[in-house]
């Protein structure tokens, strides 16, 4: 995708461990690539699409039993209206920004590494953004009503309130949705065009031949293709920092003590980019080793992707501190207060391991050998995901349930049918994520074909 | 895929089609046959080779054009669906706010204009390529499954003018590749 000039020597890096195992050409990558998809069915798939598939059975019936009697099945109570479903739907999102990070940004910012990965982030964030979406509208109390958050010509002559956040929630959510599902698609075109002329299976053929919509690598097609996919790399980077931005606002625009703060919007986005390569890594570490990809998931992604988990997650540490810092500084007693309540009450608990998963562990990326170990990253990387999930049960739990009327106070925890809710969702994510890898493409094959032919060419250049 | 016809002596053939092994030798018979005054050519390549759209002169991409039409149309359809709705068609007091209450409509004009730009770029990319094509005459040579592997396919397309079955496979030969062979339509 970079354009590269063979012509330049590279600066030499002789720490840095290769984007691509040394000896591959574009025939051995594709070879690569499409084995996940065209060899047999891993046993071991099976076991996990089954496990992934059952707990989705489970997340069916808590949402049956959610329709039939009402958001009353979950802990809601009325200083916490706002219980799981509004912390489970911002903790996915967020997992959703790493995929447009990976493909858009680092594609700007000309970060090579980012071919082998961005494929599968892409369809994370796509896998994310779904789960996220379920969240606000199963928490609707009539929940087959949600197309009325979106404007449309109607006999009630009723339209969306468009200066609510929430509805500006509706939109950014919606596009970025549709942006990264465009986006992805867009990537996958000219890879399906490779399982096609690849595919011996006939119907594999047929599909992937439907799909890729008759693409054969024409010159003139690739010019546009290219063009298209840069614009799109520069409208996505916009918008992927906008989403969480206007989830952000959900929280700020508001008057609650503890989420009326202006540090919200790039204290939100740095924790989505933070848990989303927290995901990725959980995902990538065992998949890369059970599928055999280490040639083209190396440790020099491995290493790439710990260090920016290591920068946002001191942004995050950053905004952890400036709120605290701003209570105290403002003066305001209800500010004040949320600070203690949230290092005192009865919530302590929470915050505290939000201070030992997001802020005190994840410091051991500073050490070398911790970065290049699969087993401590992932280790690292699980303690993240959970550390999110507490931070935005701290900001969303917290804050409602003492706010300005001591007589209101309440405390609030989730029933069995949110934690039922909660992880059916982590199942639909995860047996979406098992359905991908197995029938589509998993690592870019023609940006990987694009990056290892012109490293050879370079290399070849060289001595001359 | 292939219509299983073995001839290629066609009436009006595709054109001839001639195989090579690298993108390098791909872009230096594009020039070549370019400075042969051929002006019917199209490469094919499993990965973008960038100077390529240079090598073979195509016409600037329409691709930035439609999507800042895009852009620009969803940035003002997102606003004034939100000031005719709130503005024209229902103008409701919510709290003493005006009711062009622009700051509050920034966000969704900006969401409409990335979707809008979007939408439209990868519309009109995949129009401008004509795609969806089911069929193209370049399948109809086996070797041409590779072209989105590891091969790479240089075209010279029957209808240019200079095109002459027998001096062009002479010219194509004579660029080294691995195989050169006429392509029925």
């Amino acid at each position: 995708m970079t354009t590269y000039d063979p012509s330049l020597p590279r600066p030499a890096k002789p720490f840095e461990p290769p984007v691509v195992a040394p000896g591959h050409d574009a025939a051995s990558i594709t070879e690569q690539v499409n084995k996940v998809v065209f060899g047999r069915t891993p046993l071991w798939w099976v076991g996990a699409l089954g496990v992934s598939f059952g707990i989705v059975m489970m997340f069916l019936v808590a949402v049956i039993w959610l329709f039939t009697r009402g958001v009353g099945i979950w802990g809601l109570n009325v200083p916490v209206a706002w219980g799981f479903a509004i912390v489970n739907f911002v903790w996915w999102i967020g997992i959703g920004h790493a995929g447009t990070l990976i493909s858009a940004i680092l594609l700007l910012f000309r970060q090579e590494w980012r071919t082998s990965i961005n494929r599968f982030a892409e369809a994370m964030t796509l896998f994310a953004v779904a789960c996220a979406g379920m969240f606000p509208v199963l928490h609707l109390g009539r929940p087959w009503l949600f197309y009325w958050l979106l404007p449309y010509p109607n006999v009630m002559s009723l339209w969306p309130q468009f200066r609510s956040p929430l509805i500006w929630d509706v939109f950014a959510v919606t596009t970025y949705a549709t942006v990264s599902l465009l986006f992805w698609y867009v990537g996958l075109i000219p890879d399906l065009a490779t399982l096609r002329d690849g595919a011996r299976n006939l119907w594999a053929r047929r599909l992937a031949g439907v799909f890729s919509l008759g693409w054969r690598g024409s010159a003139k097609h690739w010019y546009n293709y290219e063009t298209l996919y840069l614009l799109l790399a520069g409208l996505a980077t916009p918008l992927v920092l906008s989403v969480h931005t206007v989830v952000s606002f959900d929280f700020a625009v508001s008057v609650i003590p503890g989420w009326h703060t202006t540090v919200f919007p790039p204290y939100f986005v740095a924790g989505a980019i933070y848990s989303g390569f927290a995901m990725v890594l959980t995902l990538v570490l065992p998949l890369r080793s059970l599928f055999g990809l280490k040639d083209m998931i190396t440790e020099r992604h491995l290493n790439a992707m710990a260090k920016v988990t290591l920068a946002t997650g001191l942004i995050v540490a950053y905004g952890y501190l400036i709120e605290l810092f701003m209570a105290w500084y403002s003066g305001n007693e209800f500010e004040i207060f949320t600070a203690e309540n949230r290092l005192t009450g009865p919530y302590s608990f929470q915050y505290g391991m939000l201070w030992v998963c997001n802020i005190i562990l994840p410091q051991l990326l500073w050490i070398k050998r911790v970065r290049r170990s699969p087993v401590a990253l992932w280790l690292i990387a699980v303690v993240i995901n959970v550390g999110m999930w507490l931070e935005r049960y701290v900001i969303v739990v917290l804050s409602l349930h003492r706010d300005y009327l001591p007589s209101s106070w309440d405390t609030y925890s989730g029933t069995i049918w949110d934690w039922a809710t909660f992880i059916g969702t982590i199942g639909f994510f995860l047996s979406l994520i098992f359905l991908f890898v197995r029938f589509l493409p998993m690592i870019s094959g023609f940006e990987m074909r694009h990056l290892v032919t012109f490293k050879r060419d370079a290399t070849e250049e060289a001595p001359r | 895929m292939t219509s299983g016809d073995a001839g290629g002596h066609g009436p009006s053939p595709f054109g001839l089609m001639a195989e090579f092994e690298s993108g390098r030798a791909l872009v230096a018979a594009a020039r070549a046959a370019r400075e042969a005054g051929y002006t019917r050519l199209d490469t094919y390549s499993p990965y973008p080779i960038e100077e390529m759209h240079e090598v073979l002169g195509l016409p600037r991409s329409k691709v930035p054009l439609v999507v800042l039409v895009g852009g620009i149309l969803g940035g003002l359809g997102g606003f004034f669906l939100q000031y005719w709705s709130q503005v024209i068609h229902y103008p409701l007091n919510v709290g003493g706010r005006p009711f062009n209450s622009w700051p509050s409509f920034i966000v969704i004009t900006f969401e409409c204009t990335i979707l809008l730009a979007a939408l439209s770029g990868v519309i009109g990319m995949i129009v401008l390529n004509r795609l969806p094509q089911p069929y193209h005459p370049a399948f109809n040579w086996d070797r041409f499954q590779r072209a989105s592997r590891d091969r790479y396919f240089l075209a010279v397309e029957a209808d240019d003018p200079r095109f002459d079955r027998h001096a062009t496979e002479r010219f194509l030969r004579g660029l080294g590749p691995s195989e050169v062979r006429e392509v029925e339509s």
